[in-house]
């Protein structure tokens, strides 16, 4: 197992241990993907998964310095797992681990692509719609798993506000506001 | 994060044999003052092309991630793995239980490191600057979270809570974490990282009535949808909104964006509906409204009520102000927590201090008037934003800084001797460090106490406490 699989997979446990002291917090919805929530099972899913029927498909991560990033991976996988996965070179992405407390996973779809996903929940709606430079076909990339209808998809990663030079206070009322 | 390949500047490192306890090793050395999500931020970016050391006043790591951030929302601390990977960078140290300002100035910093960063947030709070507000029963909504998360300077908190209605001053996220807990069934919270005596005096509780009251109207509510959902869905809790504050929003919806749109929709349906008649406690936002004095009880001894101005909203758009029209409103309520913001202090005499903005002055990070001295996070831009806002700005700061190694701007020929000098300097002063690896060992007992309470984690309260665990 790589190192960086091995992050993930312990960051994912950690993840784990860390949902089963929620008790009130079943509003975060995990997506439904075809290898499941996360779990350990998962982690070991990802780990054995010559031995299972996904199927490779390829995305391409249009990234914020205008270089496109091509991956190939398995249906199934979240975008966030992709990202994670492959170590790619998108900074800040995925700060809560896909747990749906942050937005800094936000991808921007092409318009026939972003018709075919899956039902957004009101719980990433609300993370949602903190992101910065919201767009009506963007979604939290840690809520849309790969299938096998998506290959070739290109995924738009949006600008974050990291121009030191916009004054705080003339902050856009679509900008992730207080605390 | 990713840690890219060597640039440069850490190739030279490389090449002189890296950076631990070689007084001859050169290559770029920074330090960062404030061991919360700026500094670590920050710390993630620079490590590509330098050597950082953190330092701390506390002995453990994580700031508002460990001491402001609710119990309940523990996915919002999962950034403390990629910060946890950070610390045991190679590149990286962290010292706690430093006191920059008291234990080693500004100064000296600045001697033994190419550039310092300042990321040590705001432990302030703004004050309401009203009569009253020193009574007994008036907290800050920053000493009451601090209280129910752990910080050791409110352990003594004692927050008297057998009254049965709290007023909340302001409408922020804090606001609302601090209406959740006060409101929430114990249940939601046993298994929690809360401290074990916050929990016992949520479970003896007596308040049922949480008042959240900010000075404009619906449209300008500064929380979010998902504070504000947690709170429409509170257990055992019903709304008790006043019809009269939302008169014309609905019109206004459709010219709204989204995210507005949606959090004001939210709220009108928590107005129509209210929630269930036979519910115990309830929770209500009050708009237009402003704190003018803190009314003291028959005995003069403690608060029993608080005196609110009523407003009008003049201007639109962005610059909705509130007026005074006059009137008031006199409220009775044994617990009032005023969550109106944070706020920065100056460190150290020799670093510039903006007073009326309460932040380090500074132009995309860069200390005003002062090479080599940087700022990132609550201290450079004011107290708001979540962590991903800090995130980006302290990635900000990051890429300034090494901008300005690449122009020539820091002097790198010089060689620093970082924090083998600090060390040496702590060492004579008689302040005990705590490395990432001790604090290690306070989060493993920090744990397993938790384990045996049935609880995530039961956080140490007592910094003496901390060092004893540390060694």
């Amino acid at each position: 197992m790589s190192a960086c699989a091995l992050r993930v997979f312990l960051q994912r446990a950690a993840v784990t241990r860390k949902a089963a002291h929620q008790t009130f917090s079943q509003t975060r919805a995990f997506p439904q993907c075809v290898t499941g929530s996360y779990t350990h099972s998962r982690g070991i899913n990802t780990l054995t998964n010559s031995l299972r029927a996904e199927e490779k498909v390829t995305v391409h991560f249009l990234n914020r310095d205008g270089k496109r990033i091509s991956v190939k991976a398995l249906t199934g996988e979240s975008l966030l797992d992709i990202v994670v996965n492959n170590d790619l070179d998108i900074d800040g992405f995925g700060a809560c681990e896909g747990t749906l407390a942050c937005s800094t996973c936000h991808l921007i779809f092409e318009e026939a692509v972003y018709k075919k996903l899956g039902r957004i929940s009101d719980e990433e709606m609300d993370m949602l719609d903190l992101a910065y430079g919201l767009t009506d076909t963007s979604r939290l990339g840690c809520q849309v798993c790969l299938r096998k209808d998506l290959d070739g998809m290109i995924l738009h990663v949006p600008d974050v506000i990291s121009d030191a030079r916009v004054d705080s206070e003339k902050e856009s009322s679509t900008a992730p506001p207080k605390v | 994060m990713k840690i890219h390949g060597l640039s440069s500047a850490s190739r030279c490192l490389a090449a002189e044999g890296g950076v631990r306890g070689l007084s001859s090793s050169s290559g770029p050395r920074v330090c960062i003052v404030g061991g919360g999500p700026a500094g670590f931020y920050t710390a993630q970016q620079l490590l590509k092309d330098a050597a950082v050391d953190i330092y701390e006043r506390l002995p453990v790591p994580f700031g508002l991630v460990r001491f402001g951030v609710a119990p309940d929302h523990p996915e919002v601390k999962n950034v403390i793995n990629t910060f946890t990977q950070t610390a045991q960078h190679e590149r990286c140290s962290f010292h706690g239980n430093v006191n920059v300002g008291k234990d080693v100035t500004i100064d000296e910093l600045r001697q033994a490191y190419h550039a310092v960063v300042l990321s040590y947030g705001a432990e302030g709070n703004r004050s309401m600057g009203i009569p009253g507000e020193d009574l007994p029963g008036v907290f800050s909504a920053k000493d009451f979270v601090g209280w129910y998360n752990g910080l050791p300077s409110n352990k003594e908190l004692h927050p008297d809570l057998s009254f049965e209605t709290a007023v909340i001053l302001g409408q922020g996220n804090v606001a609302l974490d601090v209406a959740r807990i006060l409101l929430a069934p114990v249940e939601m919270l046993k298994e929690t990282d809360i401290t074990q005596n916050a929990l016992e005096a949520l479970a003896g509780s007596k308040v049922r009535r949480v008042l959240i009251v900010g000075r404009r109207g619906p449209l300008q509510i500064a929380c979010t949808i998902k504070e504000l959902r947690e709170m429409v869905n509170l257990p055992n809790t019903r709304a008790d909104m006043l019809p009269a504050d939302f008169e014309g929003i609905a019109e206004a919806l459709k010219d709204l964006p989204r995210p507005r749109k949606r959090l004001t929709e939210l709220m009108m349906k928590a107005v129509k509906e209210g929630g269930d008649d036979k519910a115990e406690k309830c929770w209500g936002l009050r708009f237009f409204r402003s704190p003018v004095e803190v009314l003291a009880g028959a005995d003069e001894k403690r608060a029993a009520g608080i005196r609110l101005a009523l407003n009008k909203l003049e201007g639109s758009g962005e610059s909705v102000r509130a007026e005074v029209t006059g009137q008031l409103e006199d409220v009775d309520c044994g617990l009032i927590i005023s969550s109106i913001g944070y706020k920065s202090i100056p460190i150290d005499p020799a670093v510039p201090f903006d007073p009326r903005r309460a932040i380090v002055p500074n132009e995309m990070g860069r200390v005003q008037d002062t090479a080599g001295l940087y700022c990132s996070g609550w201290v450079k831009r004011g107290p708001t934003g979540v962590i991903a806002t800090t995130m980006n700005d302290s990635f900000d700061t990051a890429r300034v800084l090494i901008q300005d190694m690449e122009a020539g701007k820091l002097d790198l020929s010089v060689n620093k001797p970082g924090a083998q000098a600090i060390t040496a300097l702590l060492q004579t002063r008689g302040v005990r460090m705590v490395l990432f690896s001790q604090w290690e060992k306070i989060n493993a007992e920090e744990e397993k106490r938790g384990k045996s309470l049935g609880k995530a984690r039961e956080k140490l309260l007592d910094v003496d406490e901390m060092l004893c665990r540390a060694k």
